[in-house]
């Protein structure tokens, strides 16, 4: 007990010790609050008036993304908007009934207002409704005298006079997020919005421009009394496309009610003139949110509207292929112009039986003829002596399979597969694959896209890249003249070979895709059909004369045309997938046609200028 | 004394009524007084009850609730639990060096029940009453000699090593000071003291040269905050000016311009203290120095009442902690030392603090409820 008193004893002590040198820092503290707020205080209280000028910024315009005719595709909106200063208001609710009287506001909304007019100060204007109709508005400024502390003001919004047709290409823009708003002060200012997708998202630094200042008075209170100085803004800088939006809006219409996409490109240097998906969706929807329900409508959708399925969608290039493979066997030859295979109908590689698409074969054809028919015997031998390798190496040539320089962030490079590949996945490479591989099935996927780029390659034998910049602020894109594009370096007479098979496919009497000949006089156009399986064709279901109409619409074949026109001097490469389309032939090669007919008609790649008669259905209502 | 006089005196009712009657109501009441404090700041600086000041009234509410539910709690109990709190504290810290939050140039904190917390606060409850268990068990003798003071010297460095690593020199500072506190309420001799305090300040130059980019820069702005009105200094001199501008009176509640127009960095949290002296001027201010100062001064006094070495080592390191928030936090917004990340307890909105203070305060108040309680161990000659 002695020796707890005395620890108790020592501790008294050193707690009142302690306690002294916390009263003392106590009063150090005190002494110096005095001196900073009473024997200073007047210095400081002429600092905090200086401090009453503030700095507000103002929000530069967007720029625009125009066509390459310079047709807005993109373009800003003045969005009249009506605001609340709540001082001015003798009272906020009756202000608020009167207004709902002129303009209904829902619950939600009105809560809202209520809540944003109890955070603010109250002579800090809180929005009551954007994007007001021009009947309410006039009916809000007719009414003004009863609307005590409501203002209109003009904000601007984003506007996409072409809507769901260009939405993939053009994009949308958004609010910020949380993560952007770090970068530059200005993406805090209300109304403010970014490029979420596509060429939107791409030029994202050169559209957005750079944010004003305004030095504004304020008094002690915050409130403005007047503006001492203005520094405007750098707008954003305006974007000229690719991109001919009429004949977008043509692509679109001959693609009709179909799940379907088709890309035109400038096949001389890779300009993208179209890029059309059906369904698509409406871009503005992003600029004021996108509900729960829409957002459900989307997603849920077998035929996908949100995607891109021009520059994302991934299908088995089908016989389309063979373009590549007649290509691949005539480099290493493997085959030569003149040499002859036939066809009995199938072909037969140890136990396993291939099938030719004819049924009864095709006799003895050479290449040439083998792509008019588009042989699929034929073909299996091509790629059996060729080999996946050399196959994968030339369509790689061609674009397909990998990454192509277009701007959009979500393109996909599709998948041709190699022996190596195949050999790390821990798996052999059989020649059975091969043989599928010869007519584009099995492993392979490609993109429309790409599918165009090897149009356009295999027609001016240029190893062009898909872009769909023509001019940042009046700049002209370098990549736009066809000098721009190295030859791709491949025998012009093998390239003729399979030019001349392409132009038979369509304007010869028993081609695949005769339907597709141009009803134009002077002007030819080459191609070559596809059809993609989604599912294997069983031996019952064959020998049951299996038809593919009768299959479910998930399950049926899509199909695909490429083609390039006019064949004597090719200018335009195209291609059209239809999903589900059945046979290429069918369905995908009139609407390649369609299509073909208007480019042509049009020629834009060679105007600066729209065609004065097609302005008036071109721009919007 | 006779036997039957100690057993009432040392063993009293520890029914739960009857250590509801123990506590000490009056520092409850203190408590209540600053949490009201914070709410009215707050309240101003969110310009209605939200965003701050509800959220700070419920946290002080659940505060409240785990600081009665500790002081009901025996404190041999809480005892046992120190060095298992103290090692908990260690592998929190160690946690945070790996998979932490980075906020602000360093990475101190943990994401918990949608609040973040920063262990080095745990930690400072947990070395108290690790070092408190450890002079506990020792007699005063003991406390003078050599080779007993290594264990808990190194209990003190390796926590103060580990915060000052992430790094947060604040935190680091007042973790050395409040052990220090504990050591000297033990009862270690001046001039042992004398020499580590000297040994530290030859070791400042050497720690400049290993402190971050912003600290250095925090130490510059210090000493001359004009020299960046714009950069490091703005916080400094927009807080002199929310103080000075207050004057004798004040501006009135609601009415700070500094507050209001938003010059104030971080008002809320940090530089709270701010919005008290602009709106209710020296007046103001000084009434919230001398409550905090009344709550210091009483968590002492608890602490001289307690009948065990431990519960007084407890409550001593318990109450020098909340000083040294005080005091950090008022010296650095009136610019008289550099700025650091420690807020006002039980003032400033957001976080673990409030919440930490109030369970170091159930602690505090454990102690005191049970100041006659009798350890079994105690003052065994080792």
């Amino acid at each position: 007990m002695r020796r707890d008193r005395e620890r108790k004893g020592v501790f008294t002590r050193r707690a009142l010790l302690i306690a002294g040198a916390e009263l003392t820092a106590f009063g150090a503290l005190a002494a110096k609050l005095y001196q900073v707020q009473v024997a200073e205080g007047a210095k400081y209280r002429t600092l905090a008036e200086s401090n009453r000028i503030s700095v507000r910024l103002i929000a530069p315009p967007r720029g625009r993304l125009l066509d390459r005719f310079g047709v807005p595709v993109a373009a800003n909106n003045q969005n009249w908007r009506a605001l609340l200063i709540a001082e001015q208001a003798e009272s906020v609710g009756a202000t608020l009934d009167a207004f709902a009287r002129l303009v209904p506001l829902a619950d939600h909304e009105r809560a809202r207002i209520e809540r944003d007019v109890r955070r603010h100060r109250r002579f800090i204007p809180v929005t009551v409704r954007e994007f007001l109709t021009w009947e309410e508005m006039a009916r809000i400024e007719v009414n003004a005298p009863d609307l005590p502390g409501i203002v209109v003001d003009v904000g601007t919004t984003r506007r996409y006079p072409f809507g769901p047709a260009l939405a993939h290409v053009v994009g949308y823009v958004a609010p910020p997020s949380e993560a952007d708003m770090g970068e530059d002060p200005m993406l805090s200012l209300p109304g403010i919005r970014v490029g979420r997708a596509g060429m939107e998202k791409y030029h994202e630094p050169r559209l957005r421009g750079r944010a004003g200042a305004v030095q504004l008075e304020v008094n002690a209170v915050g409130r403005v009394i007047r503006e001492l100085d203005r520094q405007e803004g750098t707008p954003g800088t305006d974007v000229r496309l690719t991109i001919d939006a009429t004949l977008q809006q043509q692509v679109l219409g001959h693609l009709g009610e179909e799940s379907a996409s088709a890309v035109v490109l400038d096949a001389r240097n890779g300009a993208v003139l179209a890029m059309a998906t059906n369904p698509s969706f409406d871009p503005s929807l992003f600029n004021s949110g996108v509900s729960q329900a829409q957002w459900l409508q989307w997603t849920s959708n077998r035929r996908a509207p949100l995607i891109n399925k021009a520059a994302a969608g991934l299908y088995a290039p089908g016989s389309t292929f063979k373009i590549v493979v007649a290509m691949a066997g005539l480099e290493a030859r493997a085959i030569s112009p003149g040499d002859r295979i036939n066809c009995p109908g199938y072909l037969d590689l140890g136990d396993t039986r291939f099938h030719c698409w004819k049924r009864g074969g095709h006799g003895l054809l050479d290449l040439r003829n083998g792509i008019k028919n588009s042989c699929d015997v034929f073909f299996y031998e091509v790629a059996r002596r060729t080999g996946i390798d050399r196959i994968a190496a030339m369509a790689n040539r061609f674009g397909l399979g990998v990454p192509l320089e277009i701007e959009l962030a979500g393109a996909r490079s599709g998948f041709i597969p190699t022996r190596e590949w195949r050999i790390a996945q821990g798996k052999a490479w059989n020649i059975g694959d091969t043989i599928v591989a010869g007519i584009g099935q099995g492993f392979l996927q490609v993109t429309p896209l790409s599918l165009a780029v090897m149009a356009a390659r295999i027609a001016t034998g240029r190893a062009v890249q898909p872009h769909l910049t023509l001019a940042v602020g009046g700049v002209e894109e370098p990549d736009n003249s066809a000098d721009a594009w190295p030859s791709m370096g491949l025998s012009a007479h093998a390239m003729n070979i399979v030019r001349e098979g392409m132009w038979a496919v369509v304007n010869e009497q028993n081609g695949t895709a005769p339907i597709a000949k141009l009803p134009l006089p002077d002007v030819q156009m080459a191609g070559k059909t596809g059809s993609s399986q989604v599912r294997r064709v069983s031996r019952e279901q064959r020998e049951h004369g299996f038809k593919s109409e009768t299959l479910p619409w998930e399950f049926r074949p899509h199909a695909l045309f490429v083609a390039f026109a006019p064949t004597d001097r090719p200018r335009y490469a195209c291609a059209v997938v239809v999903e589900h389309g059945n046979a290429g032939a069918a369905a995908a090669a009139p609407v390649a046609r369609d299509i073909m007919v208007d480019v042509l008609t049009r020629d834009p790649a060679n105007r600066r200028q729209p065609p004065p008669d097609r302005v008036a259905q071109g721009s919007p209502a | 004394m006779s036997i039957l006089e100690r057993r009432l005196i040392r063993e009293p009712s520890f029914g739960l009524t009857g250590k509801l009657f123990q506590v000490s109501w009056g520092f409850v009441l203190l408590l209540c007084a600053l949490a009201a404090v914070g709410y009215a700041a707050l309240y101003s600086a969110g310009g209605g009850a939200e965003p701050y000041a509800s959220r700070h009234a419920l946290r002080f509410a659940f505060g409240l609730m785990l600081m009665l539910c500790i002081a009901l709690a025996d404190i041999r109990f809480i005892a046992r639990l120190s060095w298992p709190a103290y090692v908990v504290g260690v592998a929190l810290l160690v946690l945070v060096a790996h998979m932490g939050h980075v906020g602000k140039g360093a990475q101190r904190w943990i994401e918990l029940g949608g609040m973040q917390w920063q262990p080095s606060e745990f930690m400072k409850l947990a070395l108290v009453m690790a070092l408190a268990a450890w002079f506990h068990q020792a007699s005063w003798e003991r406390v003078g000699n050599p080779l007993f003071l290594i264990p808990p010297v190194i209990v003190v460095l390796v926590p103060v090593g580990m915060i000052l690593k992430e790094p947060n020199l604040g935190t680091a500072v007042i973790t050395a000071v409040v052990g220090a506190s504990v050591f000297l309420g033990a009862g270690l001799r001046w001039w042992k003291i004398a020499i580590v305090l000297a040994a530290l300040g030859a070791a400042a130059p050497l720690a400049y040269a290993h402190l971050h980019d912003y600290q250095r820069a925090r130490i510059t702005t210090f000493l001359n905050p004009e020299s960046d009105p714009l950069g490091t200094g703005y916080n400094i001199i927009q807080s002199k000016i929310a103080l000075g501008s207050g004057g004798m009176w004040g501006k009135g509640f609601m009415q700070g311009t500094q507050n209001h127009l938003n010059f104030l960095p971080e008002k809320q949290t940090d530089f709270v203290f701010t919005i008290i002296a602009e709106e209710f001027g020296l007046v103001g201010s000084l009434a919230v120095l001398a409550l905090l100062c009344l709550i210091t001064l009483a968590a002492m006094a608890m602490a001289l009442r307690c009948r065990h070495q431990y519960g007084r080592l407890v409550a001593l390191g318990v109450s020098v902690n909340f000083f040294m928030y005080v005091f950090v936090n008022v010296a650095m917004v009136m610019g008289a030392i550099p700025v650091g990340g420690v807020p006002l307890p039980l003032v400033s909105h957001g976080g673990s603090a409030t919440i930490m203070v109030m369970v170091g305060f159930g602690v505090l108040m454990s102690a005191y409820v049970h100041r006659d309680a009798e350890f079994g161990d105690a003052e065994r000659d080792v």
